[in-house]
């Protein structure tokens, strides 16, 4: 495959299902999963809460197998969990026994602390090691806080850190579990911003799961609407043309954002509204 | 009383003692109207409530002891000793706590130290065995049914049922009562550590997948220090039931310690000695509890909410 094909591939799911065994017995949570992520894209995973979102993220991470199809990610089969897919965890998932520095530490030890078989670099010192997490921190803006325990900074700060902890990585893949759910909009706004800016600046690929339309439109190159679970399924594609940089105020009354807005709007509540929205 | 704060400073100090005289429900408020009041006068009267509070019901209950007490020595004709009485024995006891005159007259503090070191010695192996073994029987869910049912079968046996096999097996009192203090401190042990194992949060082991942590990164960074809540519990029970126990096995085994001491005493009719044994147990056991409740909260941390 030549690397154009390859990049406009770099993950490609074909024909997956997940079903899940429960004691009131099989729980089909995903079928017929195909989709394609170009190197360098962002793509957000939308739909409504129990439509198996979460569920695609965990296939893609390697954290689960899927019961039938498979996964590649550059080409080579998802066999498992591993840093070049980091994630970004809901609950930012951080050490709270280890300092934010320590956190991120952990994570970039791992991954150029040791001689890398696969692609043959060496293994670096110490000092490379520590600035490689200073500058982590500091793409985030948390260079003050680097020796402050998580129970100690807020809950944005937290999820910067996850973030931070994911990007020192330096993956192939960022995968993000609506990293941003949990904050208020305000501080979501601002990480959404944030975000935007790293994004463009280190190129990265990444996989959101969110279900916020506006998060989906303004970070998105791709927004993939997932039907309503059980047995869920990618509903339709929707190729986000805005220009970047983007900027969430000049959007706020773009026509074009608007549409896209409004596509997305339709296709939740409309075509799947929610079970519980007819009760 | 919340509007107290938002008054001048001098109305608030007017109102400040009103809510003195009527605080009961609300103490978070008071602090508040306070600091307002503090530029124009201090109010030593009110830290003196505070303080009162903390030190007058715990010494009203010790009142209540001493005079419960007293009503008993009253009632019995004096064979329980009154609280004076026994004061006046515990100084004469603690003045020279150290002193020896033959192998069953010595002093009290010889007794706690044996005793000490006897709980030290059985917990210290039975910690040797129990943590690694719950860190196994946590991590293995075939271990953990493998021993579920034998921990569930000997762990409510009395410790004292194992005193005999002790002295048959080791022949002597010393390691019958050691070995005694090892079987009953194991289990809280094997048990909590177990539970702390099972119950790393699944969200710290996703991470340790993702990031790809080796086996010894995972026991250090994560297993280890997730767990050392629930491992420092099960110690604190385990001393806990330890020094309840040394004191039983000693009345049998015999020898020096304090559960003999009690013993002997009970064996001359010397009552204030009893009562002044069963006050050095309980300080004991209570300053080792303390000691490690210190211990488990310096290494508790915030856990990540889901």
């Amino acid at each position: 495959m030549s690397t154009e094909a390859l990049n406009a591939q770099f993950i490609k799911i074909e024909g997956v299902a997940q079903t899940f065994k429960t004691k009131k017995g099989e729980f089909p949570a995903l079928r017929d999963i195909n989709l394609t992520v170009a190197k360098g894209e962002f793509v957000a995973l939308i739909g409504h809460s129990g439509c198996g979102k979460s569920t695609l993220l965990s296939l893609i991470a390697g954290l689960t197998m899927p019961t039938e199809g498979h996964l590649l990610c550059a080409n080579r089969e998802i066999a498992g969990p591993g840093p070049e897919r980091a994630v970004v965890f809901q609950n930012h998932s951080l050490l709270p026994w280890l300092t934010c520095f320590e956190n991120v530490y952990l994570g970039v030890e791992r991954v150029f602390g040791a001689a890398s078989k696969s692609t043959g670099a060496a293994s670096e010192n110490k000092a490379q090691l520590k600035a490689r997490t200073d500058a982590a921190l500091a793409l985030v803006g948390l260079s003050a806080a680097a020796q402050k325990r998580p129970g100690e900074i807020s809950g944005g700060m937290k999820q910067r850190v996850g973030i931070a902890r994911a990007l020192a990585m330096e993956p192939k893949v960022l995968l993000m579990d609506e990293p941003f759910g949990a904050l208020d909009a305000l501080t979501r706004a601002k990480l959404q911003d944030e975000l935007l800016e790293i994004v463009a600046r280190t190129q990265s690929t990444v996989v959101m799961v969110t279900h916020d339309v506006d998060e989906a439109v303004l970070l998105s190159d791709k927004i993939v609407m997932m039907t309503n679970g059980p047995a869920a399924t990618i509903g339709e594609v929707l190729h986000v043309d805005l220009p970047r940089p983007r900027s969430r105020v000049a959007l706020a009354d773009s026509p074009q954002y608007l549409g896209y807005r409004k596509a997305v709007i339709d296709f939740l509540y409309t075509r799947q509204a929610h079970v519980e929205k007819a009760a | 009383m919340v509007s107290a704060v938002f008054h001048s400073p001098l109305a608030a100090a007017a109102e400040d003692v009103a809510v003195m005289k009527t605080q009961t429900s609300n103490v978070a408020v008071v602090p508040v109207a306070l600091a307002n009041a503090a530029p124009v006068q201090t109010k030593p009267g009110f830290d003196w409530k505070g303080l009162l509070m903390a030190v007058m019901p715990p010494v009203l209950g010790l009142v209540l002891l001493v005079l419960i007490w007293s009503l008993v020595s009253v009632g019995t004709a004096g064979s329980i000793p009154t609280p004076i009485d026994t004061a006046q024995q515990a100084i004469t006891i603690f003045s020279d706590p150290f002193y020896r005159k033959g192998p069953n007259d010595q002093g009290v503090g010889w007794n706690v130290l044996m005793s000490l070191e006897r709980v030290a010695l059985g917990f210290g192996l039975a910690a040797l065995v129990g943590i690694p073994a719950g860190f196994v029987i946590g991590r293995f869910d075939f271990l953990s049914r493998m021993f579920d049912p034998l921990i569930s079968l000997l762990r409510p046996v009395s410790p004292l049922a194992w005193l005999p096999i002790g002295l048959l097996v080791f022949k002597g009192a010393n390691p019958a009562a050691i070995w005694t203090i090892f079987i009953c401190s194991i289990w809280p042990m094997i048990i909590n550590t177990a539970v702390g194992v099972q119950r790393v949060p699944q969200d710290y082991m996703n991470v340790a997948r993702v990031l790809n942590l080796s086996e010894w990164k995972i026991v250090t960074k994560i297993l280890f220090p997730s767990v050392l809540p629930y491992m420092l519990t099960g110690v604190r029970l385990a001393v806990g039931t330890a020094w309840l126990v040394i004191v039983a096995a000693e009345m049998l085994t015999g020898g020096v310690g304090i559960g003999f001491w009690v013993w002997d005493e009970w064996n001359n009719l010397n009552v204030k000695n009893i009562i002044i044994a069963i006050f050095v147990i309980g300080i004991v056991g209570l300053i080792l509890e303390y000691a490690l409740i210190k211990v488990a909260t310096a290494f508790t941390f915030e856990e990540v909410k889901s």
